[in-house]
């Protein structure tokens, strides 16, 4: 079967853990790692796993995308260098999935709204954050029952999985999260908290949930569809698992999940940057799919055609 | 060798009142704006240079997993940043629970000092946050909380972290109320002798295992300029170090803090005491806390777990010890009481 192929930006962990699931993909073929740094060993090992990589950062990837027909790339890079990027890709005709909070693209948790995205003919996909990925489909499955007035999401992540970026940036990951369970949880007012445990062995990634619903929760159909959105979940993330709830208090509905990662190359007990990866590889195959039974098809840039009439 | 009190005699220590602040867990975050103003207004005259007003988890902790306040932290701090005639108001802010947006606001409404507070091994939460307190004008102070789960070699990298973000005071926080004064002693000495020497330490204490007073004091001996405290104790656990009981010791140790001890002491009686539901006590459950080393703000949703599922707060509270949750981490007390009641058999299975 044929494979669109793949450029990953940034050989980091996350880079390299989303290598390990695309190798896995039946849509999808990564060709291309970039990077910066002569002496990473994300570059190193992706040249032992077949592929090609540059370190003169995506300027170093641009002018072999024609030839080796790269039509997807995964940014897993940093916010600030993000924008560039994308441009640059999205000029030579390159589908970007931002797994950076740059947020620039509409924002996408695979099994809320990736359908609908995939309807359109978007150059950049964002997912978002880790704790918004474990948490808004848990919102969404309450608030696709009855409106939810208020939700509220507490990630608790091991120090060790947390890297110095999201530290440094901690008031945009909460803000973006909490935007985004408005925006794509469904909740008319959304509050995301961000807790990190330096416990030693290391913890894993915990979500706690709560929406308030308008009226009376239907406590049938709520933990219907939260059972429901959690095997939709666990189709890309199989340690995604509800530990308690959800339980019920006036209207106020609690989820307690845990997620634990597959362990690609990271350990399990980073599940927030397992879900990360796993959900950008799972949009990059919905998009796939649709590049290739001809029903999505990036348009191509006025710039791109001056180029190769050049 | 000089002894304790040769070394604390004639030191000159700042007092800061947490009791509008900590003193929040246990009215549940109801305070109301009288009652702020005729404690805040009361500490002022007795000479309290700072005070501490914000939901008891700091700025934007208003929520359900902390619980929501009565007011807003810009109802609250604006009451009583109005009315100070000498006090400086403080706010807690914690990265993770409260924006850059609130402390804006916070600075705003009045605040003229804030504690920027993080898990005492990630003080690099804090950059963004000590910046702008810095930025604002404010008199900004790394809160290392929790600061008896690492030794003393981390807390004292983590407090320079926090000093190269610029903060001008950093905190040594007993927030488990677990520390014994050797402990105090032992983190306050490696603070001072490796911060700038225009670098303030503090030291924030909860009385657990009745050890506020005394660990204040030791503080003092091993350097710390400020000490957190809360007019009739009112505070998270068995409360903090109550206030006025430490103006009196540090008065006949001839430690200087410029507080009216009288005065501390008329405020506590007359407009603290008469909010408390329950005066706070090293009762079995807080006294729980300080032996195994537990966030204090946890007892309240394990006191609330207890009468739900019938489920001993003391076997939580161990059990959350075990488990390593640290502060900010109060979903956890909910979904370990299910976890441990359906264990029992207190609730069914599929819940």
């Amino acid at each position: 079967m044929t494979k669109i192929r793949c450029a990953i930006i940034g050989p980091g962990n996350i880079g390299t853990d989303l290598l390990y699931k695309l190798l896995r993909s039946d849509v999808l073929e990564p060709v291309w790692m970039v990077g910066v740094d002569p002496a990473s060993a994300g570059l190193a090992r992706a040249r032992e796993l077949g592929l090609k990589t540059t370190t003169d950062g995506v300027d170093g990837l641009v002018p072999h995308v024609l030839a080796d027909g790269v039509k997807i790339a995964f940014d897993a890079t940093s916010a600030y260098v993000h924008p560039e990027n994308t441009r640059k890709l999205n000029e030579v005709g390159v589908l970007m999935i931002d797994l950076t909070p740059a947020a620039i693209g509409p924002l996408c948790v695979p099994p809320v709204n990736l359908g609908t995205l995939a309807q359109g003919s978007v150059g950049n996909v964002n997912m978002v954050t880790c704790a918004g990925q474990a948490t808004i489909p848990m919102v969404n499955a309450v608030s696709s029952v009855q409106p939810v007035e208020y939700a509220e999401i507490i990630a608790t992540v091991s120090s060790k999985s947390i890297g110095p970026g999201t530290r440094k940036n901690i008031d945009e990951f909460t803000r973006t999260t909490s935007a985004a369970v408005e925006s794509v949880g469904g909740a008319q007012t959304g509050k995301a908290i961000v807790v990190i445990n330096p416990a030693e062995p290391p913890l894993m990634m915990r979500d706690t949930v709560y929406c308030e619903t308008v009226d009376e929760p239907d406590r049938e159909a709520i933990t219907a569809s939260v059972r429901a959105m959690i095997a939709e979940v666990q189709k890309y993330v199989p340690g995604y698992r509800l530990k308690n709830g959800p339980t019920f208090e006036g209207r106020k509905v609690s989820m307690f999940l845990e997620v634990e990662g597959l362990g690609d190359f990271l350990p399990t007990y980073a599940g927030n940057l397992d879900i990360m990866t796993a959900a950008g590889a799972r949009t990059a195959e919905m998009f796939a799919h649709k590049m290739l039974d001809g029903t999505f098809a990036l348009t191509t840039p006025d710039t791109l055609t001056k180029a190769e009439n050049a | 060798m000089m002894t304790l009190e040769d070394k604390v005699r004639g030191r000159k220590v700042k007092l800061h009142d947490m009791c509008l602040r900590d003193g929040m867990h246990s009215m549940r975050h109801q305070i109301t704006l009288d009652q702020m103003i005729a404690v805040s207004t009361g500490l002022d005259a007795a000479g309290v240079p700072l005070i501490q007003v914000t939901h008891g988890d700091g700025l934007g902790g208003s929520s359900l997993n902390y619980g929501r306040g009565l007011h807003t932290d810009k109802e609250y701090i604006t009451a009583v940043a109005s009315r100070m005639k000498n006090a400086v108001v403080s706010v807690l802010h914690v990265p993770g629970i409260g924006t850059l947006d609130e402390l804006r606001m916070a600075a705003d409404c009045g605040a003229g000092c804030v504690h920027v507070a993080s898990h005492c091994t990630e003080a690099d939460v804090t950059e963004q946050h000590i910046g702008l307190g810095r930025k604002l004008g404010m008199d900004t102070v790394g809160f290392l909380m929790m600061a008896h789960m690492t030794d003393v070699e981390t807390l004292v990298a983590q407090a320079l972290l926090m000093e190269g973000y610029g903060a001008t005071t950093v905190y040594c926080v007993d927030s488990a109320g677990y520390m014994l004064p050797a402990d105090v002693t032992a983190r306050i000495s490696a603070l001072r002798d490796v911060l700038q020497a225009e670098t303030e330490i503090g030291f924030h204490g909860h009385h657990n295992l009745a050890m506020g007073v005394a660990n204040s004091i030791a503080a003092i001996g091993a350097g710390a300029d400020r000490i957190d405290g809360s007019a009739a104790g009112f505070g998270a656990g068995a409360g903090n170090t109550p206030l006025e009981v430490f103006a009196a010791v540090c008065e006949r140790m001839g430690i200087i803090t410029g507080v009216d001890t009288f005065a501390l002491m008329d405020v506590a009686e007359d407009s603290v005491l008469p909010m408390m539901a329950k005066p706070p006590r090293a009762d079995r459950d807080s006294l729980t806390l300080g032996y195994a080393g537990v966030y204090s703000t946890f007892l309240y949703a394990a006191k609330e777990a207890e009468a739900k599922y019938g489920l001993p707060a003391r076997d939580l509270l161990v059990e959350l010890g075990r488990l390593k949750m640290i502060g900010g981490q109060e979903d956890m007390i909910e979904d370990t009481a299910l976890t441990m009641a359906k264990q029992r058999g207190l609730i069914a299975a599929d819940v």
